[in-house]
């Protein structure tokens, strides 16, 4: 047979185009099902970092995390997976941004006063291993708990990274990584830029929360000692 | 069992003297890539290594039915299979690993190494001796990527898979003498540690050529 033939080409190019299109709709369907579940319980896990659970050693980190996340609202389109952490509840905010070489995200878990951080966690797609893919691990996470988010005034404000010795104005401040100036002015944005786009969700104290009287008296409260503190 | 002369040659010839990395300088970008640590220069090697045995093996068994003048269009198309395939499975069974490579795997296709196997052995030779080539040349490819990796993480990192090998102890830090060397971390640093080892290479080869 003629193998150079246009017939014998054109045929063969078909064949082989289609063979290699059913099979890989194939396994991607086959495989679908899976891949999600792995995408929901990576984001699972991540929450469960943010609510600062170790999950090293934890056999069924879905089961942990439906023990504690309770409920999922909806801001705008904007997810905000209410835990409850000790009787407490945690309100997780989620974050997107962009880092060095790509998009970064993550998971912020505030207090029930939507002003102190509780904990964070931070995901990167492809920053440089050994810099700015730090931001996962936990000294640089756990360098957010218990911040403020707010201002004295009660405006959210965010949370600068910065270099060691340089001085945020009017805003709580953590360690940038050395190294990573972008990946960690990338993590200040996401911060500054999420919060906004929650702001209709932070400017008042959800419904969720029963007794809201008593939780905004907490937020007042909190608010004065930051201004004894100032 | 015993391997004949010939068998022998076309796998361990690109482990050492016909090695693709350091004589015949393909692949050179991904191997920039991914060598910042062991774990992900591990994988890829391995990923590597089994996209070009495979795809060695079918071109190898289409090799009397592909029209020559859309050979290289199938060999593409034969890889992005594979590459793709790799990449849905480690997503549904090795999540971590996935992410960690992220880009990196769908850029296989890319892989000098691979288009230049299939074109220069899989599309004359038998299967089982593609099959063999394949392996031999990913392995020879993986070697390089550990060899460099490994310099990377340690001197860049202090660590090895992961494990601290250097004791926090030592850093400036912590009140020691020694710290990390950041143009480790730089893909640079990997170009010259490839030419490094080609040179090595090379003065250890002089004889035999």
């Amino acid at each position: 047979m003629n193998t150079n033939s246009n017939t014998y080409t054109i045929v063969y190019a078909t064949v082989v185009v289609i063979i290699v299109a059913v099979l890989l709709a194939l396994v991607s369907q086959v495989l679908g099902p899976r891949q999600q579940a792995n995408i929901q319980l990576d984001q699972q896990k991540q929450i469960l970092g943010a609510l600062k659970q170790d999950i090293s050693n934890c056999d069924d980190p879905a089961a942990l995390y439906f023990s504690l996340v309770k409920d999922t609202l909806d801001v705008n389109g904007h997810p905000v997976y209410v835990a409850v952490i000790d009787d407490e509840p945690k309100f997780v905010l989620k974050l997107k941004g962009a880092g060095l070489w790509g998009g970064i995200g993550g998971y912020l878990a505030l207090d029930k006063d939507l002003n102190t951080i509780y904990g964070a966690n931070f995901n990167h797609e492809s920053e440089t291993p050994g810099l700015g893919a730090l931001i996962v691990e936990l000294p640089f996470r756990q360098q957010f708990e218990g911040k403020h988010i707010r201002n004295a005034e009660g405006e959210v404000v965010s949370v600068a990274v910065l270099k060691a010795g340089t001085q945020a104005e009017g805003q709580e401040q953590v360690d940038a990584l050395s190294g990573a100036t972008i990946t960690s002015t990338g993590v200040s944005d996401m911060l500054k830029a999420n919060l906004a786009e929650y702001a209709a969700f932070l400017s008042e104290l959800p419904d969720y929360q029963p007794e809201t009287e008593e939780a905004e008296v907490v937020n007042e409260k909190n608010q004065t000692s930051n201004q004894t503190e100032e | 069992m015993a391997l004949s002369q010939k068998t022998k040659e076309t796998l361990l010839g690109p482990l050492n003297a016909n090695n693709p990395v350091v004589v015949q300088v393909l692949g050179i970008c991904s191997a920039l890539a991914v060598t910042v640590q062991l774990k992900p220069a591990l994988v890829m090697g391995v990923a590597v290594t089994i996209i070009v045995a495979m795809s060695n093996v079918i071109i190898s068994l289409l090799r009397n039915t592909i029209p020559m003048r859309i050979r290289i269009i199938v060999q593409l198309v034969v890889v992005a299979a594979l590459v793709t395939l790799v990449s849905e499975v480690l997503k549904a069974f090795a999540y971590d690993v996935a992410m960690q490579l992220s880009v990196y795997i769908g850029l296989i296709i890319t892989n000098c190494i691979l288009m230049g196997r299939l074109e220069a052995f899989a599309m004359t030779n038998k299967v089982w001796d593609s099959f063999l080539d394949g392996l031999g040349n990913g392995l020879g490819y993986a070697a390089i990527l550990i060899i460099v990796a490994f310099f990377r993480e340690l001197f860049g990192a202090g660590t090895l898979l992961g494990f601290r090998v250097i004791p926090e102890s030592w850093y400036v830090a912590n009140g020691g003498f020694y710290e990390n060397c950041g143009m480790m971390m730089m893909p640079a640093m990997a170009l010259i540690l490839v030419g490094c080892i080609i040179w090595a290479h090379r003065s250890l080869n002089k004889e035999e050529k």
